[in-house]
């Protein structure tokens, strides 16, 4: 299978021959990602229905008064920036893990049915067992991503997997388990009620309790993808190079998988399913930085969330004075970017 | 010059199972020289599947709050029925039935269309954003216009069509590939699934329970101003597409070998696509969304006849019995409860998807 070749075996030459520049502009790049991203956060604090001025933003975050925009700012948009980083750090990091792992540019979390379980359990959850708190039905949204993401991994065979069919077996588990997340739905309206909300993918309902309960995971999904990250270079050369350069090709793959279900489960079940920012930006990170995995991670971590906090605000500003949720927003910018991208000319060869 | 697709190619050869199967091909010549082949095994279960779906169809209409026995169906729909099973039997239920035969046939050849220009068994109608399309107009009807039921299904009608002509446009780059349809389809879903979800939010709790309902797929309620405008845009259709039959198997060979067939490859590809949405959109703003019809019906169709091919014929019928089936099974195995068919059609399909997955996985063919 022809996988990315073309662009790699470009790459790495240029990388051995001047490795220290090429290394400082990739750490310059990230450094003012990282200044790019606190400015989002910035201003995720600041838009919104009610507008809040900048100089009260500080007091806001140190010196809480308990009044007027001090409790907006400290009980509203924080938590709300702070999920979104939260997410966007997530599904940035598990599409980036994804990729890698499949070897497959369009293996992305939303595409691949995760959300889907995740969805499923927690509907099931919801309506047989009458869980409504968030650390009620946290535990169900990791079983079903876990159960789905394996199960659609083998499906679609793996590491041979085209991306016609990796695509393919998650969209149809998509398809199976939305069904049954319909039919549970029609047979119990209260169910329908709750759920129509966080089926659609927003950082609207987050308060500190939800921050507090995702971050664990998250953190131990980044940790996790960072231990993964050189096996993963290895193994972007092939099964049997990375087994000569001393990758273990079966701890690296359940390690990653676990990273992926850990950020994937976490995520979705905060925020509800969100799609495609886990195929976007690895993608266009890639363009930046180059095959490089222990790069495109980190890169990965500080985009996605400018990303997804970015199309929050813009959910927020666009639709007033109701909001868009940033599940619908993203699903909009990233539907073009997906279809680029499989309209390019090197995807013919996958 | 165009580059043949990898990832689908089958490799013949290699599971050996194909080779074991023989199948007789007669073939019938008239005297002016004209001859046409003739699968036994391929006719054989077409009767099969007619004679199943009579059945079902005579139990369906027989079932209900005024149960009748199959002979007194038989008789009411022959002219020999009281006036109370007349109004049953013609005003109430056989519409239903004759929506079900309808839907399933147009859900089943589009998906047989589908799978085989995509070339792959995935490859169905409603993987590829069409049903999602029609969801998305048949919601923005409901719920932003609180159309009744003739503007929804206008809607989805709309809302399908418009889907299946964007995923024409954007898979176009000098021509058309089977893979290419599957992602755009794909990445047009998943777009349009947000604006489902966006629109189920802005609705109220009555709205919602409605679109849900809807999404579902469900042929309660349908009468003759459903049956109607299907049967005329099926009458249409359906022989249209049957006729295109033969190129639609060289199509199967790849694009150069077809057009070193004779097959205008474009155009042929062109009109089988615009007729497969055509009906699958018809069929889905009569009865809803049913999903895995198109999936299952022509893959199930092509394992009962053994012939290659996409079998549009068979899998017409087998789209037809499969509904008239799972309608039965929605109305009747639940006890007092009535789902609607999308449910049956959907865990029916889901179990079948697993296994289609698990088979062709292990023969190497997706």
């Amino acid at each position: 299978m022809l996988v990315e070749s073309s662009s790699e075996q470009s790459a790495e030459p240029q990388a051995a021959a001047q490795p220290r520049g090429r290394r400082s502009v990739r750490a310059a790049g990230l450094l003012l990602s990282l200044g790019v991203l606190v400015l989002v956060c910035v201003a995720s604090i600041v838009v919104g229905a009610k507008p809040v001025p900048l100089g009260d933003v500080w007091h806001g975050l140190f010196q809480n008064s308990g009044t007027g925009n001090d409790i907006l700012v400290a009980d509203v948009r924080v938590p709300r920036t702070l999920l979104g980083l939260l997410a966007g750090v997530a599904l940035g990091l598990a599409g980036a893990v994804m990729q890698a792992l499949t070897r497959n540019p369009l293996a992305e979390p939303g595409l691949m049915g995760v959300n889907a379980g995740a969805a499923a359990a927690v509907v099931t959850a919801t309506s047989l067992l009458g869980t409504t708190s968030f650390m009620g039905y946290v535990w169900f949204a990791f079983v079903g991503a876990a159960i789905v993401s394996v199960l659609v991994y083998v499906l679609g065979g793996g590491r041979s997997a085209t991306p016609v069919r990796l695509a393919l077996a998650g969209t149809a588990a998509t398809a199976a388990l939305y069904g049954y997340v319909n039919a549970v739905q029609l047979l119990d309206s209260a169910a329908l009620d709750r759920l129509r909300f966080w089926t659609v993918g927003s950082l609207a309902g987050a308060d500190a309790d939800v921050v507090a309960a995702v971050a664990p995971f998250v953190a131990a999904g980044v940790v996790l993808a960072a231990l993964v990250a050189r096996p993963l270079n290895a193994m972007e050369m092939g099964d049997d190079t990375a087994r000569a350069l001393g990758a273990n090709l079966t701890r690296t793959r359940v390690l990653a998988m676990l990273a992926v279900t850990l950020l994937c489960g976490g995520a979705t079940a905060a925020c509800g399913p969100i799609v495609f920012v886990g195929l976007m930006v690895p993608y266009l990170v890639r363009a930046l930085t180059g095959p490089d995995v222990r790069w495109i991670l980190p890169y990965a971590a500080v985009l996605s969330p400018v990303l997804l906090i970015g199309s929050d605000i813009v959910g927020r500003v666009v639709a007033r004075p109701s909001e868009l949720q940033v599940g619908i927003v993203t699903a909009l910018i990233g539907g073009p970017v997906f279809i680029h991208l499989v309209r390019r000319k090197r995807m013919a060869q996958l | 010059m165009t580059a043949t697709p990898v990832p689908t190619a089958p490799a013949p050869a290699a599971s050996g199972a194909p080779a074991a199967r023989t199948h007789t091909v007669r073939a019938v010549r008239t005297a002016g020289g004209l001859s046409v082949r003739v699968e036994p095994r391929a006719v054989a279960v077409c009767l099969l599947l007619l004679a199943l779906a009579l059945a079902t169809g005579i139990v369906l209409i027989g079932s209900g709050d005024f149960p009748m026995a199959p002979g007194d169906v038989v008789a009411t729909l022959l002219g020999d029925g009281t006036a109370v099973q007349e109004f049953v039997v013609l005003d109430l239920r056989l519409p239903r039935v004759l929506v079900a035969v309808l839907v399933g046939a147009g859900l089943a050849v589009g998906g047989a269309v589908f799978q085989t220009l995509t070339r792959n068994p995935l490859g169905s109608p409603d993987m590829l954003g069409i049903n999602q399309g029609a969801i998305v107009g048949a919601l923005g009807v409901i719920v932003l216009l609180h159309g009744d039921a003739t503007a929804v299904a206008v809607g989805g009608l709309v809302g399908g069509t418009l889907t299946g002509a964007a995923v024409y446009v954007f898979a176009w780059k000098r021509g058309v590939h089977g893979f290419r349809i599957v992602l755009i389809g794909i990445g047009l879903a998943a777009m349009l699934t947000a604006v489902i979800h966006y629109l189920i939010t802005k609705a109220n709790l009555v709205d919602a329970t409605r679109a849900v309902v809807w999404m579902t797929g469900s042929l309660e309620g349908r009468d003759w101003t459903q049956f109607w405008p299907l049967l005329a845009v099926s009458a249409v259709l359906l022989p249209l597409v049957l006729a295109y039959g033969r190129p639609l198997r060289m199509l199967e060979m790849g694009d150069d070998a077809a057009y070193a067939l004779g097959v205008r490859v474009e155009r042929v590809r062109i009109v089988l696509l615009v007729s497969a949405v055509l009906l699958v959109a018809s069929a889905t703003a009569a009865a809803g969304p049913i999903t895995f019809v198109a999936l299952s019906a022509p893959q199930l169709a092509r394992r009962l006849t053994r012939s290659p091919g996409p079998n549009l014929g068979a899998s017409a019928l087998m789209g037809a019995a499969v509904l008239l089936v799972a309608d039965w099974t929605a109305t009747n195995a639940f006890g007092e409860r009535q789902l609607p068919v999308g449910v049956v059609t959907g865990v029916v399909g889901g179990c079948y998807l697993l296994w289609l997955l698990v088979t062709e996985r292990r023969a190497g063919r997706i």
